[in-house]
């Protein structure tokens, strides 16, 4: 990869942490359409606790952060770099264990 | 439209994982050749852009919201093997570290956000993309109308799991009409946000834009130049 594409990528992740981190402080707090939908024709009967609900950034919150926007703002940070590098390395760790494999007919 | 652990019964849920595992086999064997293995970086940042796309909700009629699926716009910009790579990964953060969708409903929530989107909807792309023209205007035509059509899919992609297996009382047909009548909603947020990026990249660095590299160049850097 180049130089330049290598940029922007840098370009494209501080867009992401502007996103996760300043624009998100604006995110409505209204059910997604999921959510509405599940209520307004009891779907949710079932609905279990999430088994990852006491993690130290369940629901996008940073646990000991007080402050809200902050609060939230780390988790995005962590989200957008943890998303990028398994993402990229799931790729990159694909690409080297197909050249590992042997030849076949293409 | 992350699925919460709970709403669908468990072999539906098992078998949705099973197709998701089976789906990502495939994806990491397409995605190990060469030519798409380069755009590991692209990958990376197509996800972490998705990531911090879904963070934000936007309002939509009666007091509901939504967010970016971004399956389609991951599906134009890498392709859709690398593109169901990154939407995976995205929900698979969400669920383990951010406790959004459930666990035990991650192969639902795979099979509707991260494969229905960029497999069904990126085919969708490519077909307006045959009766528009070869043009920035016509890459971004298309690319508006199969983000729209990918979110009303994924919501069908949901009620097909809840008439399989769901916890739910209420009838299917008045599920399918609920989910889809407020996901095309959503849906018209998407197509907004899908084709403004999908433009931004096209005016800086076409190149990457893996459904517009059959159009010359000069077709796609903006009006100005055409």
């Amino acid at each position: 990869m180049s130089t330049r594409t290598w940029a922007f990528v840098l370009i494209g992740l501080l867009v992401a942490i502007a996103l996760a981190v300043g624009v998100s402080r604006f995110s409505s707090a209204e059910p997604d359409g999921l959510e509405k939908v599940a209520s307004e024709h009891a779907l949710d009967t079932g609905e279990a606790a999430h088994a990852t609900a006491g993690g130290p950034l369940a629901d996008y919150t940073t646990r000991g952060v007080d402050d809200p926007g902050l609060s939230k703002g780390v988790a995005g940070i962590v989200g957008v770099v943890v998303t990028f590098a398994l993402a990229g390395g799931l790729v990159g760790f694909a690409r080297i264990s197909h050249r590992r494999r042997p030849a076949e007919p293409t | 439209m992350h699925i919460p652990d709970g709403f669908v019964d468990a072999p539906v849920s098992l078998a949705a994982g099973a197709i998701a595992i089976g789906g990502v086999a495939i994806a990491l064997r397409q995605a190990g050749k060469d030519d798409l293995a380069a755009r590991a970086p692209m990958t990376g940042l197509v996800a972490a852009f998705i990531f911090a796309a879904q963070m934000v909700n936007f309002p939509v009629a009666s007091g509901t919201s939504g967010h970016l699926l971004g399956g389609l716009l991951a599906a134009v910009l890498v392709g859709p093997w690398l593109g169901s790579l990154a939407v995976t990964t995205v929900l698979v953060v969400q669920c383990l570290l951010f406790a959004d969708g459930g666990v035990s409903a991650l192969g639902l929530n795979v099979v509707n956000m991260a494969f229905i989107p960029t497999f069904i909807g990126y085919g969708l792309f490519v077909l307006v993309r045959r009766v528009v023209p070869a043009t920035r205007a016509g890459v971004l035509a298309a690319t508006a109308v199969a983000a729209l059509a990918s979110v009303a899919l994924a919501s069908l992609g949901f009620t097909i799991e809840y008439a399989l297996g769901g916890n739910g009382a209420a009838p299917v047909g008045a599920v399918a009409v609920a989910m889809v009548a407020v996901h095309v909603v959503i849906g018209i947020g998407e197509a907004v946000i899908t084709t403004l990026t999908v433009g931004a990249v096209l005016a800086s660095r076409p190149d990457l834009v893996h459904g517009a590299r059959d159009v010359e160049r000069r077709r796609l850097v903006g009006p100005a130049t055409a």
